[in-house]
C-alpha cells in the first residue's frame, strides 16, 4: 500500500496532502463562520435582554445548520435585467479573498499553509480584493439600492484601506519583518511587549478600520438595513446571499485573527514575562509560591505557555468586540465615515508612525531597544 | 451636452424604515435629497366614513385603530367630542383615570418612537429595551380592559369600569418555569395601582439607561444634531403640533393651554427645544416621558385616596349595572336601547382637541340629531408633520431621511385613517 504512495512523484504527493489539508481547514473555517453567526445572535440576544435562537437542537445549537440548509435549498433568483455573468460571479469574488488570505495565517509557530516572507503584504492585497465582489454585485444587480450600496462600499473601503495600511506600517517598523511568524515572535516578552501597548493609537485605528473594512456596525452603510435595505446584496437570494454572508463572517474572523497576530502577540502567552514579577520584593515570594503550586497541576504548564489556544482566545475576544459594537452603537452616516477616515484616522497613524520612528531612533525601552 | 437627470428612488412602501406603509419618491443628486414626495393612503380604511353609519358608541373601537401606538388617547379625543355635544362631564374619578391612562399611553407611544427612531439610526438595542418597558404598560391596558392594544376603555360619560384589584398573571408554560413565572408575578400580585406605582418608581432609572446609550453618544449626536431643522415660525405655519412644535422652541401644549379633564390640577412642566433639530425633539420626548411619569404618580396617589363612580348615572348614555337589569324593567329597556339604537346628539357641531403623544389630535363632529354622526373629521397630527417632510429633508442625505421619518414619529394608522 505504502509503496504505491511513494511511487507517486513527490510534487503530486505534496499537492495531494496540501489539498486535503486545505479542504479540512476550509470546512473547519466554515464551521467557525456558522457558529460565529450563532454566537452573534446569542450574544446580541443576551445584550438585548432576550434569549436568541433556542428552538433548533438543544438550546438552539443546530440553528446555523438549519439556516445553511434552508439557504441551500432556496432558489437563487436571477433578476431579469441584471448582468447575469457578473451577478453570479460576484459572490465568488467576495468569498475567495476572504478564504485565500488564510493561507499565510499561522495558527501557532510553524502551523500554516505557507510561510512566505511577504505574508502581511499578501494578506493586505487579498483583503483589498474583497471590495470587488461588493462593487460587482451592486452594479450587476441593476437595482438602485444595490448601486448605492456598492458606491458607498467602494468609497469606504478605499479610504479605510489607507488607514489600515498605515497602521500596519507601524507594525512593520516595529518588527522589521513582513513575515507573520516573525512579527509575532518580535512581540515576545509578555503582555506589555505586545504591540498593542507601544502602538496603542495604531491598534485602535486598525481595529476601527477593521470594523469598517468588514462593513460591520457602526460602519455598515454598505448594507445599512434601515436606509438602503440590504445594500449591495439586496437582489441576492439563496446560495448567492449565503456566500456573501459567509464572506462577511469569514472576513470578521480574518480581521480578528490578524489583530490578534499583529497587536496581541498571536499564540504567545500573556504569562510569558511573569518571571519579572517574581523579583518584586515581598509580593514576588508569594507569587512564586502561587505559581509553583499551580504548575503542579497537570497540563497547566502547557495551558499557560504559548500555543494556539491563546491565539484562539484572542481572536474570539476581538470577534466578541465586533458583536458588542453592533449592539451598542448607532450607524454613522456615509459622509461622516469618510470624515472619520480621512481627517481622524489617517492623521493619527501618520503622527504615531513619526513618534514610533523617533522612539526607534532613540531606542526607547523596553520595546525598541 | 448630455442631459443630466436626477436619480429617482422609490423609498417604500416595503422598506424597513418606512414605519408601515410610507411611500416616498426621492429625487437624488448623488446621495443628496433634492425632493421628497410622500405618498399616503396605503393604509386608508375609511374610519371617518365608517363612523357615519354606526351609533356613536360603536365607533370608539375604530379610534383605537387610528394611531395604533397611542390607543387610549385617540378614544379620548372622540369621547370628549361626544361629551361636549351632550353637555355632560365624566365623574372626577373617571377623569383622573383618563388622565392617568393618557399619560401611560404617552409613555407607550414615546417608547415605541424611541425604539423605532434609534433602530432607524442604527442603534438596534434600544428597540428591545423600550419594548421591555412597554410590556408592563400593555399589562396595565390588559388589566383595565382585557385587551392589550385596542382597549375601547373610554366611554362617553366615564370609563368602562373601575380600576381592578388584581393584575393578569403569567402562567407556567413549556418556555417559562415556575421560578421565572413567580418572579414575573411578584410585581403583579397586588392591585393595578400597586403595579403602576412600582412601574413609576422604576421607570426613571430606565429612562436614564436609554439616555446613557444615546444622549451623549457622539455618533447619535452626529446623526441628529442639525438634521431636519424647523424654525419656530415655519413649524407654526406647517401646522406642527406636539413634540415637533415644542422641539422648535414653541411652548404649546393643550394640556396647559386648554386644560381638559383634570390636567389643570396636575403638576408638570413642558419641555421645549432650542434648535428645532432631531436631537432637540429627542430630548423633548425623553423629558416628556419623565413628566408623564410624574403625572401618573400624582393620579395614582389621588385615585388611591378617593373612591367614587367612574361612569355617569344617566342611563340614556351609559349602560345600567347588570344586577339592576335582572329585576328592573326600566334598566333592561335602557340597556336594550343603548346597545341597539344608541343615543342621539343635538343637531350641532363641535371640535375637541387633546394633547395626543404626537401632537394635537382633533375631532370635528357634526350631528344632525340622529343617533350617528353626520360627519366625523379627524385631525391627525402626523398628517401635518408628514407634509413637512420635504422641507425637512431637502439638502440632507438618504440616511437623514430615515432619521427625520423617525423624529416625526409617523404612524400610518392615523395619517391614512
Amino acid at each position: 500500500m505504502m509503496s504505491y504512495w511513494y511511487a507517486i512523484p513527490e510534487l503530486y504527493r505534496d499537492l495531494f496532502v496540501t489539498s486535503v489539508l486545505i479542504v479540512i481547514f476550509l470546512l473547519a473555517l466554515m464551521g467557525a463562520v456558522a457558529y460565529v453567526t450563532f454566537a452573534e445572535r446569542k450574544i446580541i440576544g443576551y445584550m438585548q435582554v432576550r434569549i436568541g435562537p433556542n428552538r433548533v437542537g438543544p438550546r438552539g445549537w443546530l440553528q446555523p445548520i438549519a439556516d445553511a440548509l434552508k439557504l441551500l435549498t432556496k432558489e437563487m433568483i436571477l433578476p431579469s435585467k441584471s448582468s447575469h455573468f457578473l451577478f453570479r460571479i460576484a459572490p465568488v469574488l467576495s468569498i475567495v479573498p476572504a478564504l485565500g488570505a488564510w493561507a499565510v495565517i499561522p495558527l501557532t509557530e510553524g502551523v500554516q499553509f505557507s510561510n512566505i516572507n511577504a505574508g502581511l503584504l499578501y494578506v493586505l492585497a487579498l483583503t483589498s480584493m474583497g471590495v470587488y465582489g461588493v462593487i460587482v454585485a451592486g452594479w450587476a444587480s441593476n437595482s438602485k439600492y444595490a448601486l448605492l450600496g456598492a458606491l458607498r462600499s467602494a468609497a469606504q473601503i478605499v479610504s479605510y484601506e489607507i488607514a489600515m495600511g498605515f497602521a500596519l506600517v507601524g507594525v512593520l517598523i516595529a518588527s522589521g519583518s513582513l513575515n507573520l511568524t516573525d512579527i509575532v515572535n518580535a512581540q515576545a516578552g509578555g503582555i506589555t511587549h505586545w504591540y498593542w501597548l507601544p502602538l496603542l493609537p495604531l491598534f485602535m485605528v486598525y481595529l476601527i478600520s477593521g470594523v469598517a473594512e468588514t462593513n460591520r456596525a457602526p460602519f455598515d452603510v454598505a448594507e445599512g438595513e434601515s436606509e438602503i435595505v440590504a445594500g449591495f446584496h439586496v437582489e441576492y437570494s439563496g446560495m448567492g446571499f449565503a456566500v456573501f454572508f459567509l464572506a462577511e463572517y469569514a472576513n470578521i474572523i480574518l480581521i480578528s485573527a490578524l489583530t490578534a497576530l499583529l497587536f496581541m502577540g498571536g499564540w504567545l502567552s500573556p504569562f510569558e514575562g511573569y518571571a519579572a514579577l517574581l523579583s518584586i520584593p515581598y509580593v514576588g515570594v508569594h507569587l512564586f509560591e502561587f505559581f509553583s503550586l499551580i504548575l503542579k497541576i497537570p497540563f497547566v504548564d502547557v495551558l499557560l505557555g504559548a500555543g494556539p489556544h491563546w491565539f484562539f482566545i484572542k481572536t474570539s475576544f476581538i470577534i466578541f468586540c465586533f458583536l458588542w459594537f453592533r449592539a451598542t452603537f448607532p450607524r454613522y452616516r456615509y459622509d461622516q465615515i469618510m470624515r472619520l477616515g480621512w481627517k481622524v484616522l489617517i492623521p493619527v497613524t501618520l503622527v504615531w508612525i513619526f513618534v514610533e520612528g523617533v522612539a526607534i531612533a532613540m531606542q526607547v525601552g523596553p520595546w525598541f531597544d | 451636452m448630455a442631459e443630466i437627470r436626477n436619480y429617482t428612488m422609490n423609498f417604500g412602501p416595503q422598506h424597513p424604515a418606512a414605519h408601515g406603509v410610507l411611500r416616498l419618491i426621492l429625487e437624488l443628486d448623488g446621495e443628496v435629497i433634492e425632493r421628497a414626495d410622500p405618498h399616503v393612503g396605503l393604509l386608508h380604511r375609511g374610519t371617518e366614513k365608517l363612523a357615519e353609519s354606526k351609533p356613536y358608541n360603536q365607533s370608539i373601537g375604530y379610534m383605537d385603530r387610528l394611531d395604533y401606538v397611542s390607543m387610549m388617547c385617540n378614544e379620548h379625543g372622540y369621547v370628549l367630542a361626544i361629551e361636549k355635544l351632550l353637555g355632560v362631564e365624566a365623574p372626577e374619578r373617571a377623569q383622573y383615570i383618563r388622565v392617568m391612562f393618557d399619560e401611560i399611553t404617552r409613555i407607550l407611544n414615546h417608547l415605541l418612537w424611541l425604539g423605532a427612531h434609534a433602530l432607524d439610526v442604527g442603534a438596534m438595542s434600544m428597540f428591545l429595551y423600550a419594548f421591555r418597558e412597554r410590556e408592563d404598560l400593555m399589562d396595565c391596558y390588559e388589566a383595565v380592559s382585557g385587551a392589550r392594544m385596542h382597549a375601547t376603555y373610554y366611554r362617553p360619560g366615564g370609563v368602562y369600569r373601575d380600576l381592578p384589584d388584581t393584575m393578569p398573571q403569567y402562567e407556567t408554560s413549556k418556555w417559562r418555569n415556575d421560578k421565572e413565572v413567580n418572579k414575573l408575578n411578584e410585581e403583579r400580585s397586588g392591585s393595578l395601582l400597586d403595579f403602576i406605582d412600582s412601574f413609576v418608581d422604576r421607570f426613571p432609572s430606565c429612562v436614564d439607561e436609554y439616555e446613557t446609550l444615546l444622549t451623549d453618544n457622539r455618533i447619535w449626536k452626529q446623526r441628529t444634531v442639525n438634521i431636519g431643522v424647523v424654525s419656530p415660525e415655519r413649524a407654526l405655519q406647517l401646522g406642527f403640533t406636539g413634540p415637533m412644535l415644542r422641539g422648535s422652541g414653541v411652548e404649546w401644549d393643550l394640556r396647559r393651554k386648554q386644560p381638559y379633564e383634570v390636567y389643570d390640577k396636575m403638576d408638570f412642566f413642558i419641555p421645549v427645544g432650542v434648535n428645532g433639530d432631531c436631537y432637540d425633539r429627542y430630548l423633548v420626548r425623553i423629558e416628556e416621558m419623565r413628566q408623564s411619569n410624574e403625572i401618573i404618580k400624582q393620579c395614582s396617589e389621588w385615585l388611591r385616596n378617593n373612591k367614587g363612580p367612574v361612569m355617569l348615572d344617566d342611563h340614556k348614555v351609559t349602560p345600567p349595572p347588570r344586577a339592576d337589569m335582572k329585576d328592573d324593567m326600566e334598566a333592561l329597556i335602557h340597556h336594550f336601547k343603548l346597545f341597539t339604537e344608541g343615543y342621539c346628539l343635538p343637531p350641532s357641531e363641535v371640535y375637541t382637541a387633546i394633547e395626543h403623544p404626537k401632537g394635537e389630535f382633533g375631532v370635528y363632529l357634526v350631528s344632525d340629531g340622529a343617533n350617528k354622526p353626520y360627519r366625523l373629521k379627524i385631525r391627525a397630527p402626523g398628517f401635518a408633520h408628514l407634509a413637512g417632510l420635504d422641507e425637512m429633508v431637502k439638502g440632507h442625505m438618504i440616511a437623514d431621511v430615515v432619521a427625520v421619518i423617525g423624529t416625526q414619529d409617523i404612524v400610518f394608522g392615523e395619517i391614512d385613517r
